[in-house]
């Protein structure tokens, strides 16, 4: 290439990454779409970057895929909820550092009239089984997230089968879930603070609550150094301990959506 | 390679007669056979039309068409979907999430590809075609016809296109459809999923999928077009 073209194309790109390029105190941060959009993430970072003194990136996906992300060296640390999947990951040396952060709560949503008449009730498994044969529809994640996983447990215990024309593997994130649950007036197992922003465009109701099997925990997980060279590794457990100090502790059980608790700290 | 296995597999399950690949395969060439039959004869005929008559403001109109080549497929999408929804003036038809749904969107989709290539196709043909015809007694309909048919393979061209935005795009055929398995789950939106999943080299299985079939199609039809100018 001539010098300077070579030149001009080096500033354009310059240009045009300028407001996005990655120093090299920035943590990059693999997430499931539920910190993001809950706006967990967006109240947490702001603190942790005063202490820490640089910018967390945020890739927001399914934990499957955070856990690839991680897997691959594209992401100094990740924050995910699927116990199984996140011992494998360790087990196979994939992360160094694995700590317990919080937990969040699981509950059933469907339409006010209710035509599986689950309302009220505390037993995920019994419920489960009543939809199932209510001739509603349910609407499921169907894309190995670990909402999915829960769910998928649940039928397994109930001892449903969960396929015919009830049973709506829709493939798509949570939002689109209720958001599709809510147009065929059907049912729905979400996190609820995903729910928390939907309720009123979706008119669906909260209907099953407080089963201990729907508590969903979240772990923090620093990529394993050795393994991949240009790791910002002293970022990734500097949010990892902060998130597990009384401070982090402190500011995920302040987070509130609509006046409501969504997480719980859990670190030991 | 990572994909290579997962692509053997693919091929593997694609000639077995695997029921959940073709299902999703069939949902991907189904409607987007049918959204073109359904409207192709509109599109030709207006671009036909736009490319024959002149009138006041028939630039603006080329202008427009050739605008929404580049509209972007979710917005299409996101049209259709606030159309259909239970809140929106067509939810009583109860078509959102159906395939259905989906064909309406790829023929909003490939209204203005087909309308833009027949245009072209025309207005590069010969003039007199049309007057010889006219003077020979035929009905402006028969004369029509009869230039489309001299453009024949660039009118096949506005159909091959149109075929290839449809069974490409993913972000209307997502957001009408929403990828329900075993109803509306086709080729793009199944590697959204896989991707989504972190199953990457199943996506780019799948997408090796959809180049096959594309190749056997074009294929068949490049045939037809040698046998056509062999005539």
């Amino acid at each position: 290439m001539n010098p300077s073209v070579a030149r001009l194309t080096g500033c354009l790109l310059a240009l045009l990454m300028g407001g996005t390029t990655l120093a090299a105190e920035d943590i990059r941060l693999a997430t499931t779409t539920s910190t993001e959009n809950s706006g967990l993430l967006n109240y947490l970072l702001p603190r942790f970057e005063a202490r820490y003194g640089g910018k967390v990136r945020v890739i927001a996906v399914g934990t499957g895929t955070a856990l690839k992300i991680g897997e691959k060296g594209d992401a100094d640390v990740l924050l995910v909820h699927a116990r199984p999947l996140e011992d494998k990951f360790m087990a196979a040396g994939f992360g160094s550092v694995r700590k317990d952060v919080m937990y969040n709560d699981f509950i059933i949503v469907g339409p006010k009239k209710d035509p599986a008449a689950v309302r009220g009730g505390k037993d995920v498994i019994a419920a489960m089984k009543k939809i199932s044969t209510s001739g509603a529809r349910f609407v499921s994640r169907g894309d190995e997230s670990g909402t999915h996983q829960m769910e998928k447990e649940f039928w397994k215990d109930a001892g449903v089968a969960a396929q015919g024309p009830w049973y709506v593997s829709s493939g798509q994130g949570m939002g689109q879930v209720l958001t599709m649950a809510g147009q065929f007036e059907g049912y729905a197992l979400t996190d609820r603070a995903t729910y928390a922003g939907y309720r009123d465009k979706t008119g669906l109701d909260v209907l099953v609550e407080g089963d201990p099997r729907m508590f969903n925990p979240y772990g923090v997980i620093v990529v394993n150094p050795a393994k991949h060279s240009g790791l910002n590794t002293r970022g990734a457990m500097a949010f990892a301990n902060w998130l597990t100090s009384a401070e982090g502790q402190k500011a995920i059980a302040d987070f509130k959506i609509s006046g409501l608790q969504m997480f719980f700290p859990s670190a030991k | 390679m990572e994909w290579f296995e997962p692509t053997g597999l693919a091929f593997f399950l694609l000639l077995t007669g695997d029921a959940d690949l073709w299902r999703i395969i069939l949902t991907s060439l189904i409607c987007s056979v049918i959204a073109l039959l359904l409207i192709s004869p509109a599109a030709i005929a207006l671009g036909f039309l736009i490319a024959k008559i002149t009138f006041p403001g028939r630039r603006a109109l080329v202008v427009l068409v050739q605008a929404l080549l580049s509209f972007p497929t979710v917005v299409v999408g996101l049209v259709l979907y606030m159309l259909l929804s239970r809140q929106g003036p067509f939810g009583f038809l109860k078509l959102l999430f159906t395939p259905e749904a989906i064909i309406i969107g790829y023929m909003m989709i490939a209204f203005p590809v087909l309308v833009v290539f027949t245009l072209s196709a025309v207005q590069g043909a010969d003039p007199r075609i049309y007057e010889t015809a006219r003077s020979l007694g035929a009905s402006p309909l028969r004369s029509a016809l009869t230039t489309l048919f001299e453009v024949r393979f660039g009118v096949m061209a506005a159909v091959f296109n149109g075929f290839g935005r449809v069974v490409s795009e993913v972000g209307c055929a997502i957001m009408v459809g929403g990828n329900i398995a075993g109803l509306t789950r086709n080729i793009p939106t199944a590697i959204a999923l896989e991707t989504s999943k972190g199953e990457f080299a199943q996506g780019i299985a799948l997408g090796f999928v959809l180049i096959a079939v594309a190749i056997g199609i074009n294929a068949a039809l490049a045939w037809l077009q040698g046998r056509g100018g062999l005539e």
